[in-house]
């Protein structure tokens, strides 16, 4: 990867204003250049580059504010927009609004009816070709796309989002619902909810979670910033950087997995000592995100920090393939490979035979210690 | 006569579309509101295990995300027969008021605050008489020093010379019912620009014993996972740190704002007089360890003749005569029924931006046209939101609310029935906060002498299969009563139907034409530029509407919805 000529590349864009400088634009909004610095050292860190890169993501994210954005809002909760907001240091949020172009994005936008349906029209004509388009939710799609209207025009969600999708630059599809379906796919899926990528021809980059971290999100638009490609992807399209990990991985719970110490129910005495939750339901041996090491809002806490297992939400329908919620998976684990593909390309034999070592694992080391 | 379309409806959660019809002098005559998407989660958590029910049912929406959560995993507990440990239930009461300050305060400056605030207006504040003003509304205002207000104004103006406005572009800037000064405009926008960051703090509130927020997942059938969290004096100081500092931003911002707010707009015709539905309805909320902090209750025709009662639950129904669904019957939840039936839009000429009449879609208002069914207590609309439980507890003499009602109605110069209103749901919102700011640490309080002597945060239950169940949450979340209803059958759910507070006031007619209080508001309403409708927008933005949440169906036969022929 040519770092200087992708750097190159971006400088040549035509500045919004020549005269504010990042410099002079962060200090007026109350960051300081050290700041700046160290977030650009965590990202790089995040992104799994080495230090050295900290200058080039901080160049990248000073020409980053070229980069026009258009979030659109299909069949979805808001949730993964909510998980936008809570963005963080330094006050990331603020570096949004300053130095990305957030052309359309329904929760926060002004503009409402006619006036909202114009700045979308506008900003896809103004940027054909260059802009970010995130979308969240999951599509209604052929003859169920009546299932979402939008619009003086009722226009179908499905026509809005591949019109988007033809004339974006890169497309990332933000949460679940519109990686894979999310909730209102789950069967029996009464509105023939379907993923962006199954609309559209157009590449597109999955960033699953319900929701997905505020680091996951903000992380891939720096992504692309900084390669000008798509990131390597894994063989459901998540990026590497983020969804290379199993949770069980980096968990912090594994040395209880390890010495085969269980929470048998919540509450017992093993909740209370922080012992694995993998016999009351955790999925975090089949799931793959970086939550176990990133945490979320801030790093305040994550599922399994707060004694629930996790429920598998960056994982291809798994509202269908890993309830019941608070049970192990055990047998009805394979009855679909969504799980079970990875970005490491471990086969669906070996993580097979690797999930029935833990669920081996676990009954052996509850006899040892029961 | 004029229909005018207005969709996007943003600045909300959800797909929300308003119609108006006006008169030669612009006056609103005619009024419908509908959501357009439909995603049919009842329909999904049906044949599942209860357990899951409360993960499912928090995907509804990820702004009241916690209060689907709740009220799922607690409408199953109360099917099964389940009181969870007193440590979980404070826990949900922590959780509850973080989601709170958490709402009301991004709801009043990044979703409802731009109808009040004109931003580009801001550019022209003196910082010194905005410095002055600022005191005039809190003894110590935040972020408001001369030095902060010019910090703000040359952010804003290098902003706006960028040329580009992204999220702020193609507003109704300058629109004539924009009554702030400039100097208020940039106290606002301060104060905008600080809840950009207090929501994090806030949102922190709820993870630290709830995991994550959005989402949370630290609530199970029976009890609370976080029993680490509980047992950690750090993570309790966390809390009432950051819970301090979040009401820090309750006084010193978003009460002074509503107050500064108040005084201007209360001469400002559109913000004023528009009941709405003149019933309202809310839940008891806030258990604090002896008693709750609000009371719950009925209160009919504020207007004519007020009569006060209990909530009965029975009393509860809804109907889809003007809803995209093809059962019209009025079913109480329990017996709910609906089969999705959409008819779609018909065509018709409307005005555009450019006060253009051209060719668009309209509702099929003498059909249906909508995606929300309606509900009705009694077979009459129902308001619900803060306002309504701000109002029920100052009739039923709740000594705090009476207290924060009358200390803000002296302030103001207004009377009671003044807060019937847009300003008042508005303003009804900040009392809320204010009081669950100030007594919601009793809770933490409880918390922490009950575990001196219990450390329990889940009790035991067992579902039998051949047993069946049905069941109930009603409860509160910040846009307004929110209730769940269950049955479950073979261990499995078998009928599910959520009705939220959006469905209350978003409602569509019902087969009386009654409507619901979205409707009813605007009916009257005159609007100065029909091209740019800033008056409707701040009237539907005043209940915070959340229409993921409003939009649901059940389906009591266990057909599979997506089989059904749908009439296109």
């Amino acid at each position: 990867m040519d770092f200087s000529a992708r750097l190159k590349e971006l400088e040549s864009f035509e500045r919004k204003d020549n005269k504010a400088s990042l410099s002079s634009m962060l200090k007026q909004n109350g960051f300081t250049r050290r700041d700046f610095l160290k977030y650009s050292s965590a990202m790089a860190a995040m992104l799994g580059l080495s230090s050295t890169f900290a200058p080039t993501i901080a160049k990248a994210i000073e020409l980053a504010d070229r980069l026009p954005v258009i979030w659109l809002h299909m069949a979805e909760c808001t949730g993964c927009s909510e998980s936008l907001l809570r963005s963080d240091a330094p006050t990331i949020d603020s570096l949004i609004f300053d130095y990305i172009n957030l052309e359309y994005h329904e929760t926060i936008m002004a503009a409402s009816g006619f006036q909202a349906e114009s700045n979308l029209e506008n900003a896809m004509k103004k940027h054909k070709g260059k802009y970010i388009l995130m979308v969240e939710g999951a599509i209604p799609a052929g003859q169920s796309s009546f299932y979402l209207t939008l619009g003086a025009h009722a226009k179908k969600g499905e026509e809005i989002a591949k019109q988007a999708c033809n004339n974006a630059a890169a497309i990332f599809a933000i949460g679940a619902c519109s990686s894979f379906g999310g909730i209102q796919a789950a069967a029996p899926n009464p509105t023939n909810a379907m993923p962006l990528s199954k609309i559209t021809n157009k590449a597109v980059i999955n960033v699953p979670g319900c929701p997905p971290s505020e680091k996951n999100i903000v992380g891939n638009v720096l992504h692309y910033v900084l390669y000008g490609t798509l990131p390597a992807l894994d063989n459901y399209n998540r990026p590497k950087w983020a969804y290379e990990n199993r949770i069980h991985d980096l968990c912090e719970r594994r040395g209880h997995f390890d010495a085969g110490e269980f929470v048998q129910s919540f509450g017992d005495e093993g909740a209370k000592k922080g012992y694995c939750l993998y016999k009351v339901g955790c999925k975090g041996p089949y799931t793959f995100n970086n939550c176990s090491k990133l945490r979320f809002n801030q790093h305040t806490n994550w599922p399994i920090g707060a004694g629930h297992g996790c429920i598998g939400c960056s994982e291809p329908d798994f509202w269908d393939n890993m309830g019941p919620f608070e049970e192990p998976l055990k047998s009805h684990l394979f009855k679909s490979i969504s799980a079970d593909a990875t970005s490491d390309k471990i086969g669906i034999g070996v993580l097979t035979l690797t999930g029935l070592t833990i669920a081996a694992h676990a009954v052996i080391s509850s006899v040892k210690k029961d | 006569m004029q229909k005018i379309v207005v969709d996007p409806i943003t600045r909300i959660e959800g797909h929300l579309r308003v119609e108006v019809v006006v008169d030669d002098n612009n006056v609103v005559k005619e009024a419908y509101t509908g959501s357009t998407l439909w995603r049919g989660i009842e329909t999904i958590v049906k044949n599942r295990d209860p357990r899951d029910v409360g993960f499912m049912t928090q995907r509804i929406c990820g702004v009241c995300t916690y209060s689907h959560y709740r009220a799922g995993i607690e409408a199953v507990e109360n099917a099964l027969g389940i009181i969870p440990p007193k440590n979980a239930k404070l826990v949900r009461t922590l959780m509850n008021a973080a989601l709170y300050l958490h709402d009301h305060c991004v709801h009043f400056y990044q979703l409802h605050g731009l109808d009040f605030v004109d931003v580009v207006s801001a550019l022209s504040a003196d910082v010194k008489k905005a410095e002055e003003e600022a005191l005039k509304w809190c003894d110590k205002p935040l972020a408001c020093g001369v030095g902060d207000l010019q910090a703000v104004k040359e952010k804003l103006k290098n902003f706006v010379d960028k040329g580009d406005l992204g999220p702020f572009a193609n507003a109704y800037w300058g629109h004539k019912t924009y009554r702030f000064s400039p100097e208020q405009n940039l106290i606002a926008l301060s104060h905008y620009l600080e809840c950009l960051k207090i929501q994090r703090t806030a949102a922190q509130l709820t993870a630290i014993f709830g995991a994550k927020q959005p989402h949370p997942q630290s609530l199970t059938v029976g009890g609370v996972t976080c029993v680490m969290d509980i047992l950690d004096p750090s993570r309790i100081g966390e809390f009432k740190t950051k819970f301090l500092e979040v009401s820090d931003f309750v006084h010193r911002a978003y009460l002074a704002d509503i107050k500064m707010a108040a005084s201007v707009y209360k001469n400002e015709a559109s913000v004023m007089n528009d009941i709405g539905v003149d019933n309202f309805m809310c839940a008891k909320e806030f258990y604090l360890g002896d008693e709750y902090l609000f009371e719950g209750g009925v209160l009919l025709n504020v207007l004519s003749n007020p009569t006060l009662s209990e909530i009965d639950e029975s009393a509860i129904t809804e109907e889809a005569t003007h809803s995209w669904y093809k059962n019209d019957a009025a079913l109480h939840p329990y017996d709910g029924e609906q089969e999705p039936h959409y008819t779609g839009f018909k065509d018709e000429k409307t005005l555009d931006e450019n006060a253009k009449l051209v060719d668009t879609k309209v509702f099929d208002t003498e059909g249906k046209y909508s995606w929300i069914k309606a509900p009705r207590y009694k077979g009459l609309p129902v308001q619900v939101g803060p306002i309504a439980t701000i109002l029920i507890n100052y009739f039923k003499k709740n000594p705090i609310v009476v207290k924060e009602v009358d200390a803000l109605l002296k302030e103001l110069n207004i009377e009671l029935k003044d807060l019937l209103s847009t300003l008042g749901r508005t303003a009804a919102r900040m009392i809320e906060a204010k009081i669950v700011s100030e007594n919601a640490l009793k809770a933490l309080d409880s918390l922490v002498e009950n575990l001196k002597v219990d450390d329990s945060t889940c009790a035991a239950y067992v579902i039998d299969k051949n047993k069946e169940y049905k069941g109930r949450f009603i409860g509160n979340a910040p846009r307004g009563m929110l209730s769940h209803w269950v049955r479950i059958k073979d261990g499995v759910v078998s009928n599910y139907q959520a009705v939220v507070p959006s469905t209350w006031n978003a409602s569509p007619k019902d087969a009386k034409k009654q409507m619901g209080s979205y409707e009813a508001c605007i009916i009257g309403l005159k609007i100065a530029d029909l091209t740019k409708p800033l008056e409707i927008i701040r009237k539907i933005h005043s209940y915070d509407p959340c229409i993921a949440c409003a939009v649901h169906v059940f389906d009591k036969k266990g057909n599979e919805l997506g089989r059904y022929k749908v009439g296109v």
